[in-house]
């Protein structure tokens, strides 16, 4: 593989950018104007968001079993089983909910979005489509942003609700806690700035993964070899940038929230 | 065939369909195109001949605004494409029906629903998108794979979908992207009897991408014959008037004119290409 010099690498990286820029910026403002295609909204709703519920219940589940078994080993040392409760819901709810649902949905819809633009990119059904007069970022992109973001703020909710439950299930089970000790516990440290901080989180994964996974999608090139190169950059993209996300929401919300 | 909403050719009556003047473009600092200028007028058919890898697809795509030149301008039904920005250019192309190389069908789509999305966009009701599909169907002789998916059909079968598809808003202009490539030779003369079929039943104007030089010299010199239903050479050795060649070589066009011109060529390139 040729070597690029650094004016080339440097050319070729910020025109990436400014070309992800103009992808998300016209896929929201087509979420304000007409047409819009509310079959292709349902349709990414129930692939996104309903098809996504295995895989986000398993993992919110056993996150919140895990993380009890893990707090509770080390509260031990202290004296403060009791608090094993607050501790993973704070944790599910601030923090491992709404990052593991957005690299669950990450790893499987990004991937999606990027290999199903790429081969309808790759067999010209995109050209075909223009050609036929649709805007492919109105009828592609749009309903999936939507969906994604919407779903994915549900999804979330439910990865913390299961997370919790899964919590509670091991406290009462292996560690001995009472049942009412573990959610009065939860219920007392949750404060109102800790849900919002989490539920902040979603919304932003939520428009990456759809942004960044149709991004890599309509811009493939070189066959079904592009198709699967599409596709990891997809992913990996999609995952730093909810990590990096993360973590400057995270930022925001302790200055707003003050914890 | 519905004939599309607006009548173009009302906007500017005196103008070539499709006009290149000076239009060059590369990628990634390769020259794809250079130079070219080209007419076509209403009810032309143009065949464009050439090498595999000389800009014969980049200059169709060109001609319907799916990309945009580096250089020189483009007018299409006498508007510069060049300077119209993609929602403008969504206006120009329901004039526009474009076949592509590998047909381009949505997997996701029946073939009704591939032949009826322009009408489907055009939120048409259903009884009267489904009466224009099985009449664009039955013109290219595939009314039984209406309830078919792409997967489902043969690489013949989905490009006379394609042609269903580009016909069936009855555009004013044409574009055929290698509409026989790949395929084997019976199978090919199914399509240039379709095309001929359009061209002498609507008189639509058209250019046409081939490397079988066959298929272009049977475009020239065959008619369609409404009473058999059939394709027939045109009597006395006869030659299509409105037939036109454009060849290209390296990004450049190496030959423009008639049929006639074009076997009387004594360019040794060109010969040895013919041959």
């Amino acid at each position: 593989m040729p070597f690029l010099n650094i004016e080339s690498f440097a050319k070729k990286q910020v025109a990436g950018v400014q070309d992800y820029s103009l992808l998300a910026g016209r896929a929201v403002a087509n979420l304000f104007t007409a047409p819009r295609y509310w079959s292709e909204i349902w349709s990414q709703m129930d692939s996104i968001g309903v098809g996504s519920m295995p895989i986000v219940i398993l993992t919110g589940f056993f996150t919140g079993c895990v993380l009890a078994l893990q707090s509770a080993t080390a509260l031990k040392e202290f004296g403060a089983v009791n608090k094993t409760g607050g501790l993973v819901a704070l944790s599910m709810v601030k923090e491992l909910g709404p990052v593991l649902t957005g690299l669950m949905v990450s790893g499987r819809n990004a991937s999606g979005m990027a290999s199903e633009l790429g081969s309808m990119k790759v067999t010209e059904q995109i050209d075909a489509m223009r050609a036929l007069g649709t805007d492919p970022i109105r009828k592609l992109v749009a309903p999936r942003l939507f969906a994604t973001v919407f779903m994915l703020f549900f999804l979330t909710i439910i990865s913390d609700a299961v997370g919790i439950a899964g919590g509670a299930l091991v406290s009462t089970t292996l560690i001995g806690l009472p049942w009412s000790s573990y959610i009065a516990d939860s219920y007392d440290k949750l404060l109102y700035g800790d849900v919002v901080a989490g539920m902040t989180k979603p919304l932003f994964s939520g428009f990456i993964i759809a942004t960044v996974g149709c991004y890599f999608g309509l811009k493939t090139t070189g066959g079904t070899q592009g198709v699967g190169k599409a596709t990891t950059e997809a992913v990996v993209v999609s995952s730093v940038f909810i990590i990096v996300v993360d973590f400057l929401v995270t930022r925001l919300m302790i200055g707003i929230f003050g914890s | 065939m519905a004939k599309s909403a607006r009548p173009i050719e009302d906007l500017h009556p005196d103008a070539p369909v499709v006009d290149f003047a000076n239009v060059s473009i590369g990628f990634e600092g390769k020259h794809v195109l250079k130079d070219i200028s080209f007419r076509v007028e209403r009810g032309q058919t143009m065949i464009i001949l050439g090498p595999a890898g000389c800009g014969k697809s980049v200059l169709m795509k060109l001609a319907n605004g799916l990309l945009s030149p580096d250089s020189g301008t483009i007018k299409i039904f006498g508007q510069e494409i060049s300077a119209m920005d993609e929602r403008q250019m969504f206006g120009l192309r329901e004039h526009i029906g474009m076949v592509f190389q590998e047909s381009a069908l949505f997997d996701s789509l029946s073939v009704e629903d591939n032949v009826a999305y322009r009408l489907h966009e055009e939120h048409m009701p259903e009884d009267e998108a489904h009466t224009k599909v099985v009449e664009a169907l039955k013109f290219v002789e595939l009314a039984a794979a209406i309830a078919k998916f792409p997967s489902e059909l043969s690489g013949g079968m989905r490009r006379r979908v394609s042609i269903a598809r580009a016909i069936i808003t009855a555009p004013d202009l044409i574009l055929y992207d290698s509409p026989t490539g790949g395929l084997d030779p019976i199978t090919s003369t199914t399509i240039v009897e379709l095309i001929v079929k359009q061209r002498d039943v609507s008189h639509t104007t058209s250019l046409l991408i081939t490397h079988r030089i066959q298929d272009a010299f049977t475009l020239a010199t065959h008619q369609f014959n409404k009473a058999t239903g059939h394709m027939e050479p045109i009597p006395n050795g006869g030659i299509d008037d409105s037939t036109r060649f454009l060849i290209l070589n390296e990004g450049s066009i190496v030959f423009r004119g008639s049929t006639q011109e074009l076997v009387r060529s004594e360019d040794p390139w060109i010969r040895e290409y013919l041959a």
